[in-house]
């Protein structure tokens, strides 16, 4: 999957439900370092508000971009710090 | 916060200071500095605490899930877990947590019927099929994460004895040996508190 973000790592979390792609999102975003950014495959469609969620009340990540591409729901998470 | 650094010298001032006290000024400059800090994060640091008390196998869900979910925020979570809800932390009856068909309104059945030998057995299957399919996680996925993730799983002491339980029945690293109120000492510190 090509995306004018600088992706790190992609995540895949297709076929998985909540709370898992915030879960192994969270996981994934840990294991970076800063400046970092994941890309996040999921199919669930409440992962486009969760992951909005997450973003918005988790210290050291920020959203870049969130895409709707058929099934899938694509997530830029980039590590701030 | 300013980060210049004080000049040692006060000769020009009307006020002298000699070195012990100044030293004794920094140093408590410093005290105070950390003590705002600590402040500062700990204000920072948001607290949740349920209270799971329910041991059906829908039940198990939503505190974990919330659990695992608070947790990713970087929450500090605590789930005690009392009467049957303690079976969620019950290794072996975990695996075996029944969905009740009887009284249940969202069941496509009459409770006549519902109260049939088996039926908590089917309506259970049919529950772990269609989760399965969803690709939601299991019951032991979730403790399984909400304990990596530094959720505090605690299993009440006195419904531990009441059902005569031991210890050993617990997932590994769940809290055993505390009470109503740690419970409420979790509660009082909490941002967020739900009785599930």
């Amino acid at each position: 999957m090509s995306s004018e973000h600088n992706v790190t790592e992609t995540l895949d979390v297709k076929g998985q439900s909540c709370p898992m792609p915030i879960v192994k999102t969270k996981q994934a975003i840990d294991d970076l370092e800063a400046d970092d950014v994941l890309e996040v495959v999921a199919t669930d469609s409440g992962s486009m508000s969760d992951v909005q969620g997450w973003a918005e009340g988790t210290d050291g990540v920020d959203l870049l971009d969130q895409v709707e591409d058929g099934d899938l729901y694509i997530h830029y998470v980039k590590k701030t710090e | 916060m300013s980060t210049d650094n004080p000049t040692t010298s006060v000769d020009d001032s009307d006020v002298e200071f000699d070195a012990a006290e100044l030293q004794a000024l920094r140093e408590r400059v410093e005290e105070l500095e950390e003590s705002v800090a600590d402040i500062d994060e700990a204000d920072d640091q948001k607290k949740m605490t349920i209270v799971a008390t329910q041991g059906s196998f829908d039940m198990a869900y939503p505190p974990l899930i919330l659990a695992s979910t608070a947790a990713a925020f970087g929450w500090e979570v605590v789930v005690f877990h009392t009467f049957w809800g303690l079976d969620i932390l019950h290794e072996e009856k975990s695996q075996d947590l029944k969905l009740s068909a009887v009284g249940n309104p969202n069941m496509p059945m009459p409770n006549a019927l519902a109260a049939l030998p088996g039926m908590d057995a089917m309506a259970t299957k049919m529950m772990q099929k269609k989760i399965d399919e969803n690709g939601t996680a299991t019951i032991e996925e979730l403790i399984d994460l909400s304990l990596e993730s530094g959720v505090d799983l605690q299993a009440c002491q006195m419904t531990i004895e009441l059902m005569e339980y031991d210890e050993d029945d617990f997932y590994d690293g769940v809290t055993t040996g505390v009470g109503a109120a740690t419970a409420i000492q979790h509660m009082a510190e909490s941002d967020v508190q739900l009785l599930v």
